[in-house]
């Protein structure tokens, strides 16, 4: 009898033995301990500001982090599948952004003592609002077709086969994006109140932090599309009856729910958010290109193995937690600012063969299997 | 009310349903018994749309629901309670009746379905806030069969609501399909406790294989001697 769907393959633990594993475990962990105790204890190099700095780029990077980390957690808790593509959305989202920015950035409005402004002067904050607001839809649109074009067809076929189509989908966003916009690298079009690297001024050891606008708005706004997406899966109708799909679609679809409907939706979603962290991104960061997608979303990814995949709190504290550490963890380990993205790999391998089910998975494989 | 004429179904080679013809009618309680494997559980899940059919006719209130997607069925008023209670264990109780009721718009309404629904089992309204995965089995059961009347439905088709639980407890969950069924709500019955499900039904089919090779009243299924010594453990009923 078709009880069961297709059936949930365990994790595997990884072939090496214990004794190595463990080993080779705490062999990392006394070389890191060593390292910060030099950077912390013996050569003290870096003083409060500059950790200051790093702890602000950590916290903006991993609200960004999270939020796409969450689309991956979404699909996979849905679908048993990772969205390759997730990260091409966000481009997605952070080209139509600029694409807003750019036009109210053309627009001249006439303004109050006769002078005239591009309106995105004008109105900052209808222009940021609106930039949201398209590179969202945008990237939710895409979302959508993705799931109906890329994987719907293939629901029944085995697991790999729509991971490879979801590589192939990022592949070919990537060279419409190339072919629609050109190779060459564009500058985000910030209102001029919110520009890059203004922002409050705080003087720390007598050296100056700056707390950008840009960094604020990202932390801010993810924060409350976390807060919004955690209510909406707790307590809305639309985000019981996800939950419902992810853990059971037969029992689901008994209880009268559709759910290819739910399966869109969810794509929807987590497009929208993907969306919002790539003109987050772009404001911030400042440069839009057709490869923007790539780094941030295998990053994402990261942090959702972080978390614990499925998860989404473990999501959300899995994407804050590799941005601190990408931020903060090259200085304090004394390696070079550039290794940063090595930091972030080494988790990942280091995860997969220590804590594959992630730091907040255990609830998970329980309610999963 | 439900009539399936000439029911085929294949999972690949395996031909699990060969010709099934059966019928219920409003306001009964019919019960299907067959031992494991004879295809109960398949023929549920063709009616509730899980499944698709290779040959056939699935006719409910007149109308060709064979075709239709579960979601479909279950707002003509069909509910499957499926077999292994599959409640979701990561929601709550509260959660579970409320998904129930997906089909149904009117908020108040599902209060007070609820509130119903925790009348005639007191359990769970103890355990409203609990994970659905921390029940017993007994109160599982029981959510499921109250989940499944969330969306009060017509006809209600019950999958081994009596597996797995302790005989006070089958005793108690038959009280309760006789009392849905005085509601109003016919009731499609599955099981391999055959004893009880003859006594509370008022029809009975016998499936073997894929065919249905016996109906009639319940009462004369319960005592034809070929039913006695295949399903209910040979001479030992009365």
């Amino acid at each position: 009898m078709q009880s069961k769907e297709t059936s949930t393959p365990q994790i595997k633990r990884s072939k090496l033995p214990k004794q190595i594993r463990q080993g080779f475990g705490i062999i990392v962990l006394l070389l890191i301990l060593w390292r910060l105790y030099l950077v912390f204890g013996v050569e003290q190099e870096y003083t409060v500001d500059i950790w200051a700095r790093l702890l602000i780029s950590g916290l903006v990077i991993g609200g960004v982090y999270s939020l796409i980390a969450i689309g991956y957690t979404l699909v996979y808790g849905i679908l048993r599948m990772i969205n390759f593509a997730h990260g091409e959305v966000m481009m997605v989202g952070t080209f139509a952004g600029y694409l807003v920015l750019e036009a109210t950035k053309s627009i001249t409005v006439p303004t109050p003592d006769n002078s005239l402004l591009s309106f995105s002067n004008a109105y900052p904050i209808i222009s940021v609002i609106l930039a949201f607001a398209i590179g969202m839809l945008i990237a939710a649109t895409t979302g959508y077709f993705l799931e109906k074009i890329a994987y719907r067809p293939l629901r029944k076929a085995p697991r790999l086969i729509p991971l490879i189509s979801a590589i192939g989908a990022s592949i070919f966003l990537q060279n419409f994006a190339q072919l629609l916009f050109s190779p060459q690298t564009r500058d985000y079009v910030n209102p001029d109140i919110i520009s890059r690297g203004a922002g409050w001024t705080m003087m720390i050891n007598d050296s100056k932090v700056i707390l950008p606008y840009t960094g604020v708005l990202t932390f801010v706004l993810s924060i409350l599309l976390m807060i919004g997406l955690y209510t909406m899966i707790k307590k809305t109708k639309l985000g019981k009856a996800m939950r419902s799909v992810a853990m059971d679609k037969q029992t689901a679809a008994l209880m009268g729910i559709d759910v290819n409907v739910i399966i869109s939706r969810t794509f929807i979603i987590s497009g929208a958010l993907a969306g919002a962290a790539g003109v987050m991104w772009g404001l911030h960061n400042g440069l839009v290109y057709y490869f923007v997608g790539f780094l941030p979303g295998i990053k994402a990814f990261t942090a959702a193995v972080m978390g614990g995949i499925g998860n989404i709190p473990g999501a959300m504290l899995g994407g804050m937690l590799l941005g601190l550490m990408e931020s903060l963890g090259p200085t304090a380990l004394g390696i070079s600012y550039q290794l940063k993205d090595v930091i972030s790999f080494v988790i990942l391998i280091v995860i997969l063969i220590f804590r594959p089910n992630g730091i907040l998975g255990e609830a998970l494989s329980e309610e999963k299997v | 009310m439900l009539k399936v004429t000439d029911l085929n179904v294949s999972y690949g080679a395996i031909h699990a349903l060969q010709g099934v013809n059966f019928e219920l009618n409003e306001g009964e309680i019919v019960t299907l018994i067959g031992a494991n494997g004879a295809g109960k559980s398949t023929l549920l899940n063709t009616i509730s749309g899980l499944l698709p059919a290779t040959l056939g006719k699935v006719e409910y209130l007149g109308e060709d629901i064979l075709k239709l997607p579960p979601q479909k069925i279950v707002r003509k008023g069909i509910v499957h309670v499926p077999e292994g209670r599959k409640i979701f264990a990561a929601m709550t109780v509260m959660e579970n009746l409320e998904m129930g009721a997906y089909t149904v718009e009117d908020k108040e309404w599902i209060k007070k379905r609820i509130n119903e629904m925790f009348q005639v089992f007191p359990v769970l309204g103890k355990r409203s806030n609990q994970l659905g995965g921390t029940l017993s089995g007994g109160e599982q059961q029981m959510l499921a069969i109250a989940r499944g009347l969330m969306a009060n439905p017509k006809l209600i088709l019950l999958d081994e609501p009596s597996m797995g639980l302790s005989p006070v407890l089958v005793e108690q969950i038959f009280d309760i399909i006789q009392d849905i069924n005085k509601q109003g709500t016919s009731v499609l019955l599955v099981e391999q406790n055959a004893q009880m499900a003859l006594v509370i039904a008022d029809r009975a089919y016998v499936l073997e294989t894929g065919k249905i090779v016996l109906q009639g009243n319940a009462d004369d299924v319960l005592h034809d001697p070929k039913v006695i010594n295949a399903y209910l453990g040979g001479g030992a009923t009365d």
